[in-house]
């Protein structure tokens, strides 16, 4: 079998200087490539948690985050950085597109600040990207002119311009009404089938998770329930 | 185009009001400084200008009270040679090859011998004390030009012809053509025909000096032969002093340059500088904490932004760098437009006030290395003005900028 693409050893968080509190309890958790993962649990379990430290975006108390087998703890911050831009997505909850920046230019940015310069190439696959999230005729409106179905859109583009083994998404139909919600969902489905994307997606909404390969249900800073979805088999 | 200059620009050009009001705070500082620079450099160059133009770079005179000849001529009994230079005025004697020596140190353009001494102009009841100068005109030219100041006649003193100033002229009522006695100390006096009527912008010298040849003037002080003072321009004239120190040393005689004769003045200039570059200081330290304050605003407002570039993978560095070009930026077009400003300013005040003669009467001095100065300063003073707000843009945590929408 291949690498797992993500792979959690032990993982602890905890916050707070003085009184700590325990957000993760030693959680482990692997990810396939191509798989398409939910992460669900009340509010308050430590899913967003979970998923920062999966994202790069801080690290573990104590336990290990491998990406593609790679030991995250032993590199710096600087490392951890262009490791988060070249092998991982993100689509957060409440979009996160630059307001100053054009569809298209939030789009290609990551692959910007990661070379550099900017290419003719990169507006074209910026270009491809929006054209798979069906917002072509949008490419160059502000982020701030489109609905919030279509900024959602434009940061699935925005995530996958690198190519990355791995998408993290944090709830990405928490602001959006069912039927986008819907389409969405649909759109990070249709994306992991062609290009074999593996996903990560913290939800609130059974109806979704239902539409997933596998269900991981976290309570209280434990792993309480990991399945396959058998109604999707 | 780079990463960080992309960023930059958008958000400066994004920023509408913020960026208007920086450009605007660092466009007046920099018009101030250029201002405030011209002004005082154009008073200092015409201050200097009026000083030398009576006023050779370097005089060269004899040690004052040493018998200087005892060296060079032996022969002659000592006692006699002190008692005779204690009764007349410190001479050069031998002048023909010091003057030569002189016009070898580099940096010496022209050097001039004259003789020097007091004497009495007598016209009618009238007298007055005047300072003779015996000069030949073709060599004196080339250190203090004369000949450009002549306001009637012309610069000629052959034989007992006189050139005087303006407001002797006016004193004594005379004009070119007259007739003016003249008496020495040593007794000597003769009758000269005024050949010219100078005006070298010192009322003083104007008042007192009176040129006539050097062969005349030797004859009426009693200096045959010899010369008072070897006067020397040189090409630049901040050199004057260490070329004095030069002159001093390859002679053996006294060389004072204009700066030390002028110290009083050099002391003005200086303050005058200090006080200058303290408003320049203060006004861009002023522009400084604009800069920064606007900027760290601008960090607070797109804190949510940054988070965003640093989730997606923007490293630290780069993230820096797109707020110290934003400050860098503003500082170099705040800048030219300060040129601009500083340039109308300083253009409006010298037409404001004008000599007779129509030349401005507070001459500016804007030279391309102000500008160049300006600049530079600016945009590194932008640049300074942005760490404080690109290294709190570094320090954002993208997890909490993420988690609180
Ligand atoms: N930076 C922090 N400092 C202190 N406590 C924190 C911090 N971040 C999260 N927590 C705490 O950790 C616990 C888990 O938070 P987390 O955001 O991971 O929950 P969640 O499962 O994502 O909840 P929700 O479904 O509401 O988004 C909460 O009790 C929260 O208060
Ligand atoms: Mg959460």
């Amino acid at each position: 079998m291949a690498d797992p693409v993500l792979r959690l050893d032990a993982v602890v968080k905890d916050y707070g200087t003085h009184i700590l509190t325990r957000v993760l309890h030693g959680v482990d958790l692997s990810v396939q490539p191509g798989e398409f993962t939910a992460l669900i649990g009340p509010s308050g379990s430590g899913k967003s948690t979970l998923l920062n430290m999966v994202g790069l975006l801080d690290r573990p108390t104590s336990g290990r985050v491998l990406i593609e087998a790679l030991d995250t703890s032993t590199l710096d911050d600087d490392a951890l950085t262009a490791l988060r831009g070249r092998r991982l997505g993100f689509v957060f909850q409440f979009h996160h597109l630059l307001p100053e920046f054009t569809a298209q230019e939030n789009v290609f940015l990551p692959m910007y600040s990661q070379s550099g310069w900017v290419s003719d190439e990169m507006q074209a696959r910026a270009m491809m990207l929006l054209q798979r999230v069906g917002l072509e005729p949008q490419a160059r409106n502000k982020a701030t002119n489109l609905s919030g179905g279509q900024q959602q859109r434009v940061a699935i583009a925005r995530s996958l311009v690198m190519k990355p083994p791995l998408v993290l998404a944090d709830e990405p139909t928490g602001n959006l009404d069912t039927q986008s919600a819907d389409q969405i969902f649909a759109l990070l489905r249709e994306v992991n089938e062609q290009e074999g994307t593996a996903f990560l997606i913290v939800t609130h909404d059974p109806r979704l998770a239902a539409r997933c390969d596998r269900i991981v249900e976290l309570v209280d800073g434990r792993i309480v329930s990991d399945r396959p979805n058998e109604a999707r088999r | 185009m780079p990463f960080e200059l992309f960023m930059a620009l958008r958000f400066l050009r994004e920023g509408r009001m913020q960026t208007l009001l920086i450009l605007t705070g660092v466009a007046f500082g920099v018009g101030v400084m250029i201002f405030v620079h011209a002004l005082i450099s154009g008073l200092q160059d015409t201050l200097i200008k009026q000083t030398l133009g009576s006023q050779a770079h370097v005089v060269v005179r004899p040690q004052e009270d040493r018998a200087r000849s005892l060296s060079r001529d032996p022969s002659v009994s000592i006692a006699s040679r002190i008692e005779k230079s204690s009764q007349r005025t410190p001479s050069i004697d031998a002048w023909q090859p010091i003057l030569e020596q002189i016009e070898q140190v580099p940096g010496v353009v022209a050097a001039a011998p004259t003789v020097a001494g007091s004497a009495f102009v007598t016209e009618g009841n009238v007298s007055k004390s005047v300072a003779l100068r015996g000069v030949d005109p073709a060599q004196f030219v080339r250190v203090i030009n004369v000949a450009d100041k002549i306001r009637s006649g012309e610069f000629r003193v052959h034989g007992t012809e006189a050139v005087i100033g303006a407001e002797l002229a006016k004193d004594l009522g005379l004009g070119v053509g007259d007739k003016l006695r003249m008496v020495t100390a040593a007794g000597r006096s003769d009758i000269f025909t005024i050949r010219g009527i100078f005006d070298l912008g010192n009322k003083d010298v104007n008042q007192r000096w009176v040129f006539v040849s050097l062969r005349t003037a030797q004859t009426m002080l009693d200096l045959v032969g010899s010369i008072s003072t070897i006067e020397v321009r040189v090409k630049q004239v901040f050199d004057a002093e260490a070329i004095s120190v030069e002159v001093a040393s390859r002679t053996g005689l006294v060389a004072d340059s204009w700066m030390k004769l002028n110290q009083q003045l050099l002391i003005g200039l200086s303050s005058q500088n200090s006080s200058s570059y303290m408003i320049q200081f203060f006004v861009m330290l002023a522009v400084t904490l604009g800069i920064a304050s606007v900027l760290v605003v601008s960090v607070v407002q797109k804190s949510r932004e940054i988070g965003i570039l640093k989730a997606t993978g923007t490293s630290t560095r780069r993230v820096m760098r797109v707020f110290l070009i934003q400050g860098g930026i503003v500082g170099l077009l705040g800048a030219v437009i300060g040129s601009g400003i500083g340039t109308v300013l300083s253009l409006i005040f010298s037409s404001l006030a004008k000599n007779p003669d129509g030349s401005p009467k507070f001459p500016v001095d804007l030279n391309a290395g102000l500008f160049a100065t300006a600049l530079a300063v600016a945009t590194v003073t932008g640049l300074l003005a942005a760490v404080a707000p690109a290294r709190r843009a570094a320090r954002l945590d993208p997890a909490t900028v993420i988690r609180n929408g």
